[in-house]
């Protein structure tokens, strides 16, 4: 029992730090997923920053293809004023001029114009660019709002998925309660199932669980559908990248091939066009040199003509050089030494191609035949035929020995038609214009101008032969990662080339997904876990729930048990009890010393005390168990009180407790009911008062329900002038009072023992009338007793169909007011009961008396118990008053007679009363004289007189006292005795005066074998005169009768054994 | 002051004992035969009735405690203290004892058993009530004899 008291405290405690942890454990999920949704959030604008930086990126390439072409076309235009300037003035004015009519000059400068015809426009159009460059920034901000739009979507999506989640969760939880509420049901209908609640318990939780792995892949869901998008935008960026790439390459290209043609025509016009030609070495060197940066892919440019075998001769002569042939066997051997004049002159052919003119970085191939290269002549042959741009594969160059492609451009004489045949065109070639691209370190440069250069990997091929691409340039590196493959064209059909784009890095674990979803995972788990945790809970407490309920039908049953034992072994202790308590008495009644008697009479004391107590817990068990039964008697509830009132009359006599009752003139006289129960309620009532009560008074007043509102309280007006607490309130309580019934014969009672005792403290006020509790633990120490007088109190007040309550207040005192329900008595015909005191009453019958008394309360309590003799009772409260009242009835003797004065002995203060009589004397020797007879008898009542006052009482004038509490028994000796008219009393007894006559001077023989019976029978013969003679045995009853006897009368019993 | 108190102790006691039943007109009667010639009368037949009963009352328990029980003795025993309780005015010692006969009639041990048991129960109670009674009475006695010298 002990454990389990333990164990419960522990739950207690545990209920506590619970109530503690359950908003710690709410409020750390709270911040779980405000953590988690900052992080998301957080991952999200990190997202969109690496979006906006890649976008920027991007923009940044835009940007500067923009401003590429657009310098471009500012180059153009430079490089026309650096034309200008590098021939001198005069020429050039000479030239223009000339070129006015010559048209195909104009016509080829408006080409060249043509050609560059974007490029112009653009320089045109400069502001607009500007402001575009100005707006870009708009631009991208509008991109990143773009992509702005598009990432909440996942974003909205994991939200979309919590909620279905949490919608999971809830569906799986409701239908666990419904299982739950379900099973419960099904319990009510059929008994307890422990098993079922573990049943649906598991369900709930496979429900969770369910819900749980629901979550768990939603979360990995989650992140596969990250991490492919992730994938997708990084594919996406490459692509972009690439693309972006390899337009810039072949945007370049074009460029510098268009440069390149500018140049060829240029060549034409000023070199073919004119003689003698506007264009030595030097000047072409010059200018190419300077308009290199025009040219951003090509390391340099050559002029080679076309030289016939039968001019080869002139040629060399005019040079002064040999055409020498290319070393085709070593191009990949060639070294920083190289020098032209070492090589060997070009063996005979049809046709040749010297380089008469070249830049300063590729100077070392003048006077080299172009056709001798096996690429070169190829490319020659188709440059011419086409008309276009021609490039070679690509190949190790001379000299850097870096590989490289060679541009070929034929140079016509200006005569050409445009949609001439390839014949035509071969015929009218004077020489080629070659410019070799060096592509590894002129991609290098391009990439180098971009952004974000370090995040790919490009390669570029030449995939003319699709077997075996040649790569052009990049590194090496066959690496398995993504790749994007764009196609570049670089204006020539007949060469295919691809760059192929590879980020350099392997893609960076997907964070924002597996953040993302680990967010998602925790919130299902912790969610998880709550429920699991107040599934747990609900588990727990439903087991507490049926222990307690286990337990409490355990308790009842054991406080049934309790009840009945004690009800059985009270009784039996009882038996026993009364045969010890019996043989004491009769060893008391034994020859003992002094010792011996004190022994008997503290152990029949204490047997005494016992037998009250076993009676009080005898009662409390009947109650509880529902055995006690109230029994319908006719009782008079007056001498009740007043036998109660006296019982506990000793001690408030001596601390001189005012102690009365009053009775209202309604109660019935004959009540029918249980007196032994009543009596024990206001013997407990009152009982309690006595214990507490140390001056003051104890006033017990009985009314009818229905009268008991309308009776006034005083707060000062009490029995012996203390304050007392307003009973009124008590009442507010009490059902009846405000529901009085109405049944036919029921008359309901309203019981008010009020006293100015020590009061009850408040907070003992709530368990008063809980059997075994007293108001403190030191009250019975103090007090005595049991604890169990109120709460048996209130068993039987309930029992009589009434109410129990009380106020008190600690100092002033408490007043106990119950309610019960009689049967009115006097209605039944027979009135058996009465007739003890009816005869004594009958004497005071039409009597007139005076109460005098300054309490008006003391006053009425003394004229109740007078009226109750039939008594006729004035009261006159102040002395004036009752002095005028007696000598009025003296001096007008006869006609208004007044029998009797009662007054108390504090009428007017301490101690007044007893010179009440002397101020009647002088009033009576000032005024009229009376006659001494015609005076009514004068009685003080009194709580104590101490023994001169009671000897100083004739002399102060009074006839007799009478102590309070009064009481009608002794009110009426007091009366008789000093009035004298008790001889009625005499007269009554004349009946059996004729039985005296009769038996007066006989004989009688008395038989009994009963001593009892014969004692009586003896004694009341002798009574009416009669000699009697006892025989205590039929045998010796025949031996006396034998005659002769002088015996006048035998009797016998009927059953008279041995006879 | 002190005889008074007494005195009216006394009546109420007896009256509360009418009251509850425990005693019956018979006792009324007794008490009239009781004056100034035989003071002591009540007090006298009381003893000799607790006397006659708790002998009576020890030969019934030891007749009922025997394995045979000799049901005619008992019945005669009852009935003696039938007619002594119905003397003093002892109701319920005297409907308690009416029922014991008939048990005793029936010859019915088990219910011999449990009538003699209220026999009993309802004598002690008397007794108890008649002890106060007496001690009331030889105080009153007491004092009077003191109030007389």
């Amino acid at each position: 029992m002990s454990r389990r008291r333990v164990s419960f405290s522990d739950g207690k405690q545990c209920k506590g730090g619970r109530r503690w942890s359950n908003p710690l454990v709410v409020l750390f999920v709270l911040c779980c997923v405000g953590c988690s949704i900052c992080l998301l959030w957080g991952l999200e604008v990190y997202g969109i920053l690496e979006r906006k930086v890649r976008v920027r990126a991007l923009g940044d390439e835009r940007e500067k293809t923009l401003l590429d072409q657009h310098n471009l076309s500012k180059d153009r235009v430079q490089a026309l004023a650096l034309l200008i300037s590098s021939l001198n003035q005069g020429r050039f004015y000479e030239c223009m001029s000339k070129s006015v009519a010559d048209e195909r000059l104009g016509s080829s400068l408006l080409h060249v114009l043509r050609e560059q015809h974007p490029e112009i426009d653009q320089s045109q159009d400069q502001q607009h660019w500007d402001r575009e460059n100005m707006s870009h920034e708009k631009v991208s901000v509008e991109i990143m709002q773009e992509t702005h739009q598009f990432f909440p979507e996942p974003l909205l999506n994991i939200l979309y998925l919590v909620i279905v989640e949490m919608v999971v969760f809830s569906m799986g939880f409701a239908l666990g309660i419904f299982f739950k509420s379900s099973c419960q049901q099904f319990q009510q209908q059929k008994h307890y199932k422990p098993q079922n609640s573990k049943g649906r318990g598991k369900w709930s939780k496979k429900f969770l669980f369910l819900g749980v792995l629901l979550g768990l892949l939603v979360a990995v869901w989650i992140f596969l559908s990250m991490k492919a998008d992730i994938t997708e935008r990084r594919k996406e960026t490459l692509v972009n990248m690439c693309d972006e790439r390899a337009r810039m390459l072949q945007d370049q290209f074009n460029v510098s091939m268009n440069h390149v043609h500018a140049l060829a025509i240029l060549v034409s016009t000023f070199h073919h066009g004119k003689q003698p030609s506007a264009i030595d070495q030097k000047t072409f060197a010059e200018f190419t040199a300077r308009t290199a940066f025009e040219r951003p892919l090509m390391s340099g440019v050559a002029y080679a003509l076309r030289v016939l075998h039968r001019e080869r001769e002139e040629f060399e002569k005019q040079h002064g050089w040999k055409i020498k042939k290319m070393k085709t066997e070593y191009q990949c051997l060639v070294k920083d030494d190289y020098n032209p004049e070492k090589l060997d002159p070009s063996p005979v052919q049809d046709e040749y191609a010297p380089v008469i003119f070249s830049q300063e970085t590729v100077s070392h191939i003048v006077s080299i035949d172009m056709m001798s290269g096996k690429e070169d002549r190829e490319n020659i042959l188709r440059a011419r035929a086409t008309g276009k741009g021609v490039l070679t594969s690509p190949f190790n160059l001379l000299k850097s020995n870096h590989l490289g492609v060679v541009l070929t451009f034929a140079v016509y004489n200006t005569n050409l038609p445009p949609n001439a045949t390839p014949k035509e065109r071969i015929e009218a070639t004077v020489g080629y214009l070659g410019a070799s691209f060096d592509v590894p370190s002129l991609v290098e440069k391009l990439l180098h101008q971009l952004a974000s250069k370090h995040t790919i990997v490009v390669n570029l091929y030449d995939t003319t032969n699709v077997s075996a691409p040649i790569r052009m340039y990049g590194p090496d590196v066959a690496s398995a990662s993504e790749m994007h493959i764009s196609n570049v064209d670089f204006g020539d059909p007949t060469h295919k080339h691809e760059m192929h784009c590879r980020f350099k890095h392997k893609p960076p674990p997907p964070w924002s997904a597996i953040t993302t979803s680990l967010g998602v995972a925790v919130i299902v788990l912790l969610v998880g876990h709550i429920f699991h945790a107040a599934l747990d809970r609900i588990e727990e407490v439903e087991d507490d729930y049926r222990q307690m309920r286990e337990l409490k039908v355990r308790a009842e049953a054991a406080d049934v048990a309790k009840s009945q034992f004690l009800a059985t072994v009270s009784h039996e202790i009882r038996t026993p009890m009364n045969g010890v308590l019996g043989m004491l008495r009769m060893l008391m009644d034994t020859d003992l010393d002094a010792t011996q008697e004190d022994f008997a009479m503290t152990a029949q004391s204490s047997g005494k005390a016992l037998i009250a107590l076993i009676n009080e817990v005898l009662d409390q068990a009947k109650i509880e168990s529902g055995r006690l039964e109230l029994e319908a008697v006719p009782f008079d509830l007056r001498d009740i009180l007043d036998s109660v009132l006296f019982l506990f009359s000793d001690k408030p006599q001596a601390k001189g407790i005012e102690m009365a009752a009053c009775v209202s003139q309604e109660v019935p006289d004959i009540l029918i009911g249980d007196p032994g129960r009543f009596r024990q309620i206001i013997t407990n009532l009152v009982g309690n008062s006595v214990k507490f009560t140390r001056e003051g008074h104890i006033y017990v007043s009985v009314h009818l329900v229905e009268d008991a509102k309308s009776v006034k309280v005083g707060q000062c007006d009490t029995l012996s002038g203390f304050h007392v607490v307003d009973k009124r309130k008590i009442w507010e309580n009490f059902s009846m009072v405000k529901y009085s019934n109405e049944a036919n014969d029921a008359v309901s009672l309203m019981v008010t023992v009020e006293d100015t005792g020590v009061g009850i403290p408040q907070d003992a006020q709530i368990r008063i009338f809980t059997p075994f509790m007293q108001a403190d633990s030191s009250t019975s120490r103090t007090y005595g007793g049991t604890g169990l007088g109120l709460s048996i109190s209130k068993c039987l007040v309930e029992l009589m169909g009434g109410e129990i309550g009380f106020i008190s207040k600690p100092g002033i005192g408490s007043t106990f007011s119950f309610t019960a329900v009689f049967r009115d008595g006097c209605k039944s015909s027979d009135d058996k009961k009465r007739h003890h005191s009816d005869p004594a009453l009958s004497d005071f019958q039409g009597m007139r008396a005076l109460v005098t008394d300054g309490r008006s309360i003391r006053a009425e309590s003394t004229a109740y118990h007078l009226k109750r003799l039939g008594i006729h009772v004035h009261v006159a409260i102040d002395q004036d008053s009752a002095i005028n009242t007696i000598l009025d009835v003296c001096s007008t003797s006869g006609k208004e007679r007044l029998d009797m004065v009662l007054v108390d002995k504090d009428a007017w203060g301490g101690g007044s009363g007893i010179s009440f009589p002397r101020l009647l004397l002088e009033r009576r020797q000032n005024g009229a004289v009376v006659h001494q007879e015609s005076l009514p008898k004068m009685f003080l009542v009194a709580t104590f007189l101490s023994p001169t006052e009671v000897h100083h009482l004739k002399s102060a004038g009074y006839v007799d006292s009478i102590l309070k509490p009064l009481r009608l028994s002794m009110i009426a000796a007091c009366i008789r005795k000093a009035l004298g008219v008790g001889s009625k009393r005499q007269q009554l007894k004349g009946q059996p005066m004729a039985l005296h006559k009769l038996l007066i001077g006989k004989n009688v023989l008395v038989v009994d074998d009963n001593a009892v019976n014969r004692k009586v029978a003896a004694c009341a013969l002798k009574k009416f005169g009669a000699t009697v003679t006892c025989a205590h045995s039929g045998k010796e009853a025949i031996r006396m009768l034998q005659p002769p006897h002088n015996f006048d009368a035998c009797f016998m019993d009927v059953q008279m054994p041995e006879v | 002051m002190s005889l008074m108190a007494l005195r009216e102790q006394l009546n109420g006691l007896v009256n509360s004992m009418f009251l509850e039943g425990l005693l019956d007109d018979q006792f009324e009667q007794l008490q009239m035969l009781q004056d100034e010639s035989s003071p002591g009368f009540i007090a006298e037949l009381i003893t000799l009735f607790c006397g006659d009963s708790e002998r009576i009352l020890a030969e019934l328990t030891k007749l009922l405690d025997q394995a045979v029980v000799d049901y005619q003795k008992v019945d005669a025993f009852v009935h003696q203290l039938k007619g002594s309780s119905s003397s003093v005015g002892a109701q319920h010692v005297k409907l308690a004892c009416v029922q014991f006969r008939q048990f005793c009639e029936e010859h019915n041990k088990e219910g011999c058993l449990r009538a003699l048991n209220v026999v009993k129960h309802e004598y002690y109670l008397l007794r108890g009530k008649f002890d106060t009674m007496l001690q009331l009475e030889q105080r009153i006695q007491a004092y009077e004899s003191k109030q007389q010298i």
